[in-house]
């Protein structure tokens, strides 16, 4: 399965970025080979309103039906959950512990966005 | 194009750097944020942030008012950094291109796009960035490829060093959309600074009004400040900055300025906060030493003393311990 | 004649010169005030309409045929605002980043995309104190005041007026801008001190750029000191009107009473500036 993480650099070793939508880095992995993909959310960084929109754009773009980060606001929330999307929240770490996390079933499933929105 | 009159006096050692990248580590405790809105303009927001900023300790100052930024101004700041903020994009015509059609004015929604003469007298359509929203329908339609989409620049940002501490501030260009965005990453170049200098506060002067720059400066605030005054205006907009505020379960507390101008409307402003239980944390005298303060480039608390000084301090006092008792 | 009151600074006095004028003319013409803060309405707290006729003011808003889409996202694709979103079905749209463009409409190959109004605020209009008087309300939480301050711009179930006045929102962004547009005159209202002088400057640079002859009234002289009166002549803006600090103003102000109404000498003050600001739209004199 694919796992979208955001991440403040570009491979498995680098910290969890908390903030979904103008995160640095979007990587792309696949359990349980753990090959990535980073896609460079620069856009969505510079975006106007609507950064966690082109971020959850590019989250169902990949083919990912998980993201994993450590905030989510309510429109960004609302994309992915319309994209089928299932959104796990972190309080951080590296990306490689995390992902342990969650194939072993410790992380928390958001069940509704927790920041507001223009965070 | 341009923007006013503003020019930063450029620090004496320019370190050059740029605010590290966001790089968040769970371990370490979020500064607090302090964020001073009014509501209505006018009320003395930006006045009471400057005292602020040179009352409290370990800070990190952030200008949300992008529109009208005025905080720079009693804070005599050194330049460190300045960069240009890119947002959406605008049309351009290109006028040998253009055929004079009318098709794109024709689609324009935002009333755009108007006929006028290039240097050659010929008659051609030009955008006017003003009006332009940058939504590209005019590039769809023009059949002779005379229509650039170009990255548009709406302002700039800042970081300068002040007496009180780090500033980030910014400059929105005239006619701009202020949509929260440069709010928000002068807010994230504020909290940046914060994790890098060890800072335990982040003090935001905040917009007026209730519209998206004000929203981009609260969430996510550990509490909130609106400074009003004993008018009809002031009590008119506390309700809907409160509405706003407390919609996004924020914590609001009130200080009522210039509270001895109408004791009446001061009462009715400590009802309408009753009400709707904000805490008033303090109330302000009107005091003509505030505006000689601005005049010298200094904030009240350091223009000599005064009861206003000191009503202030007693305000300080209080929301540091409202700060300080908010959870993680 | 369309005179906007704007500042670039809040408080300086937009709304206490805007009704005070507008009370003081309607002796002797026929005048509308046009509140266009629709974020912080304050006009009409001081005339005190009775009237209820009251508005909604909608956006448009792209609606998918669910039946007809085909889920080819060209429309998601097309979007500057990021406001649909591209799904292997029909798109999910996002209504506060719409900005009501008409591109995604366009762009479909099906036709499968049609527009419909959603609900943004409201505008309301009637007589009150022989006044013409139009306001509107953004709703909490909208992004895009523009079609607000269009409605309550829009004159055309409004009586024939000789004078206009335009109470603006302050700052110089968009809603601001959108206020001034078309005014034949900006009446530029401010306060001697540093922050006034410094928003004064953003709003005389924004009147030029949109070709608007402007003056300033200097409000509350005295408090502060000379820098904006400087600062206009070194910019031959001319200074129309000075308002003195009085307390009595300040404390009929924050009652929400119309100084103007009750002030003889007041009243024709403003009519004469008025009056004065007639001649000025008439010749044409650009600043």
């Amino acid at each position: 399965m694919k796992i979208a993480i955001t991440a403040a650099g570009p491979d498995l070793s680098s910290a969890v970025d908390q903030r979904f939508g103008r995160g640095r880095h979007l990587l792309v992995v696949d359990l349980p080979e753990r090959t990535v993909q980073t896609i460079d959310n620069q856009a969505g960084r510079n975006a106007a309103q609507g950064a966690g929109i082109q971020a959850a754009q590019s989250v169902i773009d990949s083919g990912a039906t998980v993201l994993i980060s450590g905030h989510c606001g309510p429109k960004a929330f609302r994309a992915l959950k319309a994209g089928g999307i299932e959104v796990y929240l972190t309080s951080g770490g590296r990306v490689d512990e995390v992902l342990n996390q969650f194939e072993e079933g410790t992380l928390d499933l958001a069940p509704a966005a927790d920041v507001d929105g223009h965070w | 194009m341009s923007g006013p009159g503003y020019e930063p006096r450029p620090a004496a050692s320019e370190s050059g750097g740029a605010a590290s990248e966001y790089a968040p580590a769970a371990s370490e405790p979020a500064p607090r944020q302090l964020v001073v809105l009014s509501g209505k303009g006018g009320t003395g927001k930006t006045s009471v942030v400057a005292a602020f900023a040179a009352l409290a300790t370990a800070k990190v100052l952030a200008d949300c008012d992008v529109d009208a930024a005025d905080l720079h101004l009693v804070l005599d700041p050194a330049l460190r950094h300045r960069e240009a903020f890119m947002s959406g994009k605008e049309a351009r015509i290109v006028p040998d291109r253009c055929s004079a059609c009318g098709d794109c004015a024709d689609h324009c929604r935002f009333d755009a796009i108007r006929l006028t003469v290039d240097g050659h007298g010929r008659s051609v359509y030009a955008v006017d960035p003003i009006a332009c929203e940058g939504c590209g329908f005019c590039t769809r339609v023009c059949t002779s490829g005379a229509v650039e989409m170009l990255d548009a620049e709406r302002g700039e940002w800042f970081i300068s060093d002040t007496r009180h501490g780090p500033l980030v501030h910014a400059r929105l260009n005239i006619g701009g959309e202020n949509s929260g965005k440069l709010v928000t990453l002068v807010r994230e170049r504020a909290a940046s600074l914060a994790r890098e200098t060890g800072a335990g506060l982040i003090l935001v002067d905040g917009p007026p009004g209730i519209g998206c720059p004000v929203i981009a400066s609260v969430t996510g605030a550990d509490l909130v400040l609106a400074v009003t005054e004993p008018t009809v205006s002031g009590a008119h907009d506390l309700e809907r900055a409160a509405e706003l505020v407390q919609g996004f379960g924020l914590t609001l507390a009130v200080c009522i300025n210039k509270a001895d101008l109408n004791p009446d409307m001061a009462e009715r402003i400590r009802e309408v906060c009753a009400a709707r239980g904000l805490p008033v944390v303090g109330e302000l005298s009107y005091d003509t030493a505030v505006v000689k303060a601005q005049v010298e480039g200094k904030s009240i608390v350091e223009h000599g003393g005064s009861p206003v000084a000191d009503q202030i301090r007693d305000m300080w006092k209080i929301l540091q311990d409202r700060l300080e008792k908010t959870e993680e | 004649m369309k005179i906007a009151v704007a500042s670039g600074k809040g408080g300086t006095g937009k709304t206490t010169l805007s009704v005070n004028l507008a009370t003081a003319l309607a002796y002797e013409q026929s005048v509308g005030l046009l509140d266009c803060d629709v974020e912080e309405p304050n006009c009409h707290l001081y005339l005190k309409p009775r009237f209820d006729s009251t508005e909604p003011v909608s956006t448009l808003v792209p609606v998918v045929d669910q039946d007809a889409c085909t889920g080819c996202s060209l429309c998601a694709r097309a979007c500057e605002f990021h406001a649909l979103l591209a799904l292997p079905g029909p798109p999910l749209l996002l209504p506060e980043l719409c900005h009501a463009c008409g591109v995604c409409a366009y762009v479909c190959p099906e036709e499968a995309m049609s527009e419909s109004e959603r609900e943004i605020g409201m505008v309301g209009s009637g007589m009150v104190g022989g006044v013409y008087f139009r306001w509107g309300r953004l709703n909490i939480g909208e992004a895009r005041s523009t079609p607000v301050i269009q409605s309550v711009k829009d004159l055309r179930t409004a009586p024939p007026l000789d004078t206009v006045i335009i109470d603006a929102p302050p700052g110089v962004a968009c809603p601001a801008v959108e206020a001034l547009r078309d005014a034949d005159f900006a009446v530029l209202v401010t306060e001697p001190t540093p922050f006034g002088l410094h928003d004064l400057v953003l709003a005389v640079q924004t009147a030029r750029q949109m070709s608007i002859p402007c003056g300033v009234v200097i409000n509350r002289v005295g408090i502060g000191d000379e820098r904006v009166d400087d600062y206009c002549a070194a910019e031959n803006v001319p200074v129309l009107l000075r308002i003195p600090d009085d307390r009595r103003i300040a404390e009929a102000c924050s009652r929400g009473e119309i100084f103007a109404a009750g002030d003889a000498s007041f009243a024709s003050t403003l009519r004469a500036f008025a009056s004065d600001l007639r001649t000025r739209t008439q010749e044409r004199i650009t600043t």
